[in-house]
């Protein structure tokens, strides 16, 4: 099922420097239950974002005025926990295309990559740059560009190479998905199956 | 050329490879369940595919089922209903599915090695990150999203990029009083939640090679605390007595020809691996945690450590105090606690109730502490009432919960209220895991049945 594609993302961005993000986090286990993908953008962070009495917490990011954008930038080891894809859902239901943090756990950034968010990891520095820099001016702009793979903050003409294999950087690029590809090697699948040995 | 024991079961699933890209790899078992499948199946249906290979897919209800009155229809109805979804798509794909209900139900990780369902060699998935515990049988087992759950059901394949191998030796004898789940915390305290990323873990020494499959199984299962994909222990002889004579183990012939694969299932003598890190099994002491991962873990009799000592960032180890309402420097010995949890994919196998049982019998649960103990599956369950587990722990005021993940991630009714502590023996402290503004302690399933008896955190070794 192909996603949106992803080129080049110029946007604010929502800084969120905290270590270990997990996805309990990003996306409280109650609101797991649903059978579609529908919604979860809503309680994207819950407990962080809201009071127990649904009121909004005010000095959580997500509802500060002053910080909006399609870019989340976390701090190191985001998205660890859990491999409950609603987590990238959450994310890109709300609103972001893009989480920029210095190091991501294992099977999030998988998740992100299939369904058209792009995970970017940079150096621990810039991205110590991007935090000081929104903190200093929240309508600052970064731009995400992913054929060159590289992130830029125009305004300060800083800018940093990020990694992505290339197999997954075409899908994004053409919003393709993994299945597409299987099903095009389905009959040298099914000729495996016939000696495996278990 | 030296293979490591993850080569070997890797390098014999490739279907194909792909230059600066993922292998296709190919999975012998897919196990689901009723919160990451939906929406799997629904991208089935958009597609117009079906399942393909319906034998090897094997469907179980735990993530939010009840832990009472399990006879009963399901209140919660965003549940009931994710319950009747897996059932209609499993009915509708020719999968096996054990419900709410019947015999062979329970937490996944627990029915899969129970039934045999759990090989040497295989490769094992899950839309569930504990998966890594079927490592404990020589299987390359991890965890996976809903898209990548969708990609298995329909093409029995994954696209990975093949992970960095880590070795974890732990040579001695255990110390009296410390279990496989004070092991893992160690070594989770010592690595962090992040110093496996991008590795997949081989544990080797005596250490594990002592240990009982249960306790094997407790370990692989946190693999995924310290970042790791997954976690494996090369099968042994404790290995095929355990899945002999199971239910989804090969017979007879079939038997003889796949211990021919299992035997050969062992790191060759100069394989290499990317990382190797050495304890000593002797200094491991019975450990808790006292912050908001399971990375920060101490040795039970040691205090909380300084915000300047830690690796984090200081801010973060500070909230994490602040969010169980805990200063540096103390001591968690004493400290009060309200909720014992016994149960989940982590400690809810027969030898921890066994372990449990050890250290209440005779004793009386503290007034102030409520106690939830809930095995991992009916067929745990059993054995608690056949050994006469039961009877000890209801003569010391315990009583026994249905099969399910419960607590755990508290998507049912078993959430632990905002502010209390629970000593649990699960796998997660994050904020709110198991019910929103919760404050989690793991611990192994000694440390929770000393809780349990005095009210305080204690260590079990002054109770024995």
């Amino acid at each position: 099922m192909a996603y949106d594609k992803f080129n080049i993302l110029k946007s604010t961005c929502v800084p969120l420097p905290i270590e270990n993000i997990d996805t309990d986090q990003i996306i409280p286990a109650r609101f797991l239950k649903a059978t579609e993908r529908k919604g979860f953008g809503e309680n994207l962070f819950r407990d962080w974002r809201y009071n127990m009495d649904d009121s909004p917490k005010k000095d959580f990011v997500l509802n500060n005025e002053k910080f909006k954008g399609q870019i989340l930038v976390g701090g190191k080891n985001f998205g660890s926990g859990s491999s409950r894809e609603h987590a990238a859902w959450a994310i890109y239901d709300y609103g972001f295309r893009c989480v920029i943090s210095s190091f991501f756990a294992d099977i999030f950034r998988n998740n992100c990559l299939n369904i058209g968010v792009l995970p970017v990891q940079l150096s621990t520095e810039f991205l110590d740059k991007i935090f000081k820099a929104v903190y200093n001016d929240p309508k600052i702009e970064l731009i995400v560009n992913l054929t060159e793979q590289k992130v830029l903050i125009p305004k300060l003409k800083l800018s940093e190479f990020f990694d992505i294999n290339s197999y997954k950087k075409e899908n994004m690029l053409n919003g393709y998905d993994d299945i597409d590809y299987l099903m095009n090697i389905k009959e040298d699948i099914l000729e495996f199956s016939k000696n495996t040995p278990l | 050329m030296s293979k490591t024991l993850f080569d070997k079961v890797w390098d014999s699933h490739v279907v194909h490879k792909i230059k600066d890209g993922p292998d296709v790899l190919f999975i012998d078992r897919h196990m689901v369940h009723e919160v990451t499948s939906p929406v799997a199946f629904l991208g089935l249906k958009n597609r117009g595919l079906k399942v393909l290979f319906p034998e090897k897919t094997f469907a179980t209800a735990d993530h939010n089922t009840p832990t009472i009155n399990q006879h009963l229809p399901v209140k919660d109805l965003l549940s009931a209903n994710q319950l009747k979804a897996l059932e209609k798509n499993s009915k509708e794909h020719g999968i096996s599915y054990w419900g709410l209900g019947h015999e062979k139900n329970g937490i996944v990780h627990v029915v899969g090695p129970e039934y045999g369902i759990t090989q040497p060699g295989a490769t094992i998935v899950c839309g569930d990150s504990h998966t890594s515990t079927h490592g404990a049988f020589g299987a390359i087992a991890f965890g996976i999203g809903t898209s990548e759950v969708e990609m298995v059901l329909s093409t029995q394949c994954i696209m990975q990029p093949k992970p960095k191998k880590m070795r974890i030796n732990i040579e001695g004898t255990l110390n009296s009083g410390v279990t496989p789940k004070d092991v893992a915390l160690f070594i989770i305290s010592k690595l962090t939640t992040s110093g496996a990323t991008g590795y997949f873990i081989e544990y080797s020494g005596s250490v594990f090679s002592e240990m009982s499959m249960e306790g094997r199984m407790t370990v692989c299962n946190l693999s995924i605390e310290m970042g790791a994909r997954g976690g494996m222990i090369a099968p042994d002889d404790k290995t095929f007595d355990y899945i002999k004579g199971r239910e989804f183990t090969p017979k007879n012939g079939s038997w003889e020809k796949a211990m021919k694969y299992w035997s050969n299932l062992k790191t060759d003598k100069n394989a290499v691996f990317d990382k190797e890190i050495n304890f000593d099994g002797n200094k491991i002491h019975p450990m808790i945690t006292f912050g908001t991962n399971p990375g920060m873990g101490i040795n039970i009799s040691k205090e909380i450590p300084y915000a300047d000592n830690q690796n984090d960032g200081i801010e973060t180890f500070k909230k994490s105090l602040k969010y169980m309402d805990f200063s540096e420097g103390e001591s968690m010995l004493g400290k009060n606690i309200d909720f014992v949890f016994l149960g989940s994919c982590t400690n809810g196998r027969i030898e921890d109730f066994r372990e449990f049982t050890r250290i209440v019998k005779g004793k009386k649960k503290a007034p102030n502490v409520t106690a939830w103990l809930v095995p991992g599956s009916h067929k745990v369950e059993k054995a608690i009432k056949e050994e006469g587990l039961l009877k000890i722990l209801n003569e010391a005021g315990f009583e026994l919960r249905e099969p399910g993940c419960s607590a755990c991630l508290a998507m049912n009714d078993d959430k632990i209220p905002a502010g209390k502590y629970a000593v649990s023996t699960s796998n997660r402290n994050f904020e709110g895991r198991q019910g929103p503004g919760s404050r989690t302690l793991l611990a192994s399933p000694l440390v929770a049945a000393a809780a349990a008896i005095t009210g305080k955190i204690t260590d079990p070794r002054t109770l024995q």
